[in-house]
């Protein structure tokens, strides 16, 4: 290989490996939005904040962060929850068309006030966690490959392999799907909606939460990457469509080696544009509607 | 979501106007910077707010990345100006230079309805603000022969003209046959097309408007601060000030991003100087209230009050 298609080579895979954690960031979001009717904008802080529970684990308790996914997922649940009851629970008793709207507005406040809070508990400094296993590094060929960032990719390829079988199998996962389908022909054949909202969105949190956990680590968390990260979730719900968790964390692969080609071609400090290009770029050629189910 | 005020909406713009006149005699009676300072924060609110309400209270639109516009105006001006461009005319290219971007987005985005456009802005805001911060990531000053020539009265007054301006837009639009349509497609865009007006037109021209005015603001703020981080008018910050400063005062009504603007203006200082950080965390939380509570703000409050019954609630509840 010549130096430059190494060096091509070696930020696809880099994107690529990025590009999972979009996905993963993603579904939750598209779950959410599916199920609820409900735009959370505040859906990166919520990563952030599940970066930060990952960070204090292993700084207090030195435990290690891919084993506090087995806190931050459960944590992340219960508070998904709380912010259901407590927040979102409010937004959905409005009509569809007002609900869109004031979840846009609620949650862009949510997220002011979430990024405020982060600055206040842990200071507006760049966090990460350094593992002693941080720096291991796999090699093909000329391409290294960071361990830790392939073992996050497995990882948030699991947790959606894991939500796929959730929805398509278990009994209130069908309900979620149900709901997502049409609310009110699930709620005439006796499921309770009101409870498939507040699992979705629990649900939902908890991925937010898991992708926190594997940004902090491969990456690096602070307050300030919340809208950063809901800005990719939503590029890549745009390019994907409400529906398919897989067809989702497709998209996220996409976008990251997306980037990771632009930045390449025209230079790191543009790389952020390639996803507003994407969002024109769909609209567009798609203009049935993306929202509208995959096909 | 008519305004409760909306019968006494001339006596409003009456109003408005005559206290921004009675500002005006303001930097040769009280010569101090302090107090400049601070009432030109305010107009520049004004304007920032009443453009905000214009696309997200009359059309309907929720607009997360207003920034953008703000920043595309003061980074357009700024670079012109500081290029030796005279000031008005750098303004004036940088209100275009964001309507221009703004039509990029609503284009596309308003061939669909739902959240594509709250999507877009705040896409088009945030990308923009990192790439502006990747490619001048340096601070923005003035050359020292133009500090030396500095003086605070002419951005006083271009503030005051640009709010002048911004309320008198809002108080014609909400006579005219324009503005009636852009309600009309705020309240239900199907019987407004059923009428014969075209949503997409009507949604596009108060984008045009709303980002010229925002564009202008960033303009004067370009025109106005001696050094700042060219990203920094990009911030998401500046977008959340106008939907809080609208939502405070009342969404969709020509005096409520006034009220609000001033309030929150005094509010923020008051707040910023007790808890640094803290203060955004109070207006999130103030702001979430407001849209889920009290959906139409202080001008719907004082209605209640003045009228002496409570309204009957809207269905739903909240900005549209």
């Amino acid at each position: 290989m010549t130096p430059e298609l190494t060096v091509l080579a070696q930020q696809v895979v880099l994107g690529l490996l990025l590009g999972g954690l979009y996905g993963l960031a993603a579904a939750g979001l598209s779950l959410v939005f599916g199920v609820l009717k409900v735009l959370n904008v505040a859906h990166g802080e919520l990563i952030m904040l599940g970066g930060y529970g990952a960070y204090w684990l292993f700084a207090r308790l030195g435990v290690d962060p891919f084993a506090s996914l087995l806190l931050v997922i459960p944590g992340a649940l219960l508070a998904g929850a709380v912010l259901y009851l407590g927040l979102f629970g409010f937004v959905v008793r409005a009509h569809e068309h007002t609900r869109v709207k004031n979840s846009l507005l609620v949650g862009f406040g949510l997220a002011l006030s979430l990024h405020a809070l982060a600055v206040r508990l842990w200071t507006a400094d760049d966090r990460s966690i350094t593992t002693t296993y941080g720096g291991a590094v796999l090699s093909v060929g000329p391409i290294a490959i960071p361990l830790i960032r392939l073992a996050s990719l497995a990882v948030a390829l699991a947790l959606i392999g894991a939500l796929h079988l959730l929805l398509a199998r278990w009994r209130w996962g069908k309900a979620i799907r149900a709901t997502a389908e049409d609310w009110q022909a699930a709620l005439l054949t006796g499921i309770d909606v009101r409870r498939a909202y507040l699992l979705a969105f629990a649900l939902g949190t908890a991925l937010a939460g898991a992708a926190g956990t594997l940004v902090s680590v491969g990456y690096s968390i602070s307050p300030s990457i919340g809208l950063e990260w809901t800005l990719k979730a939503l590029i890549v719900v745009v390019l994907a469509g409400l529906g398919s968790m897989l067809g989702t964390f497709a998209a996220g692969l996409f976008v990251g080696v997306a980037e990771a080609l632009s930045a390449a071609a025209f230079g790191g400090p543009y790389r952020e544009v390639v996803g507003l290009v994407i969002f024109l770029v769909v609209l567009v050629l798609r203009p049935q509607g993306l929202f509208g189910r995959g096909q | 979501m008519r305004s409760p005020g909306s019968g006494t909406g001339n006596g409003w713009a009456v109003g408005i106007l005559g206290g921004l006149a009675l500002l005006a005699p303001l930097p040769l009676l009280v010569p101090r910077d302090d107090v400049l300072n601070f009432v030109l924060l305010v107009l520049l609110s004004i304007t920032l707010a009443q453009s905000w309400n214009i696309i997200a209270g009359y059309a309907g639109q929720v607009n997360l990345g207003h920034a953008a516009f703000f920043g595309l105006g003061a980074l357009t001006a700024r670079t012109l100006w500081i290029g030796g461009t005279p000031v008005l005319i750098a303004m004036a290219a940088g209100s275009l230079v964001a309507t221009a971007f703004a039509l990029l987005i609503g284009a596309a985005a308003f061939r669909l309805r739902g959240a594509y456009f709250a999507i877009g802005t705040l896409a088009l805001g945030e990308i923009l603000r990192a790439t502006v911060g990747n490619v001048l990531p340096e601070i923005s000053t003035l050359p020292a022969t133009s500090i030396g020539a500095y003086r605070l009265a002419p951005r006083y007054y271009l503030a005051l003209g640009l709010a002048a301006l911004s309320v008198l837009a809002v108080a014609g639009l909400q006579r005219s046959r324009l503005g009636l349509g852009m309600q009309a497609v705020r309240e239900d865009e199907d019987a407004a097309e059923a009428t014969g007006v075209s949503a997409r037109g009507l949604k596009l021209r108060a984008l045009a408007l709303s980002t010229a005015l925002a564009g202008a603001a960033g303009g004067v703020f370009a025109y106005y601060h001696i050094s700042y981080y060219p990203a920094h008018p990009f911030g998401p910050a500046w977008t959340f000030d106008a939907l809080l400063m609208t939502f405070i005062g009342g969404v969709g009504t020509l005096q409520g991003p006034v009220l609000g603007a001033v309030l929150y203006v005094f509010l923020k200082e008051y707040l910023t100087v007790r808890w640094v950080d803290f203060h955004l965390l109070i207006f999130g939380a103030l702001f979430v209230a407001i849209v889920l509570l009290f959906p139409g703000g202080l001008v719907q409050a004082l209605s209640r009050v003045g009228s002496g019954r409570r309204r009957p609630a809207r269905r739903g509840g909240a900005a549209s």
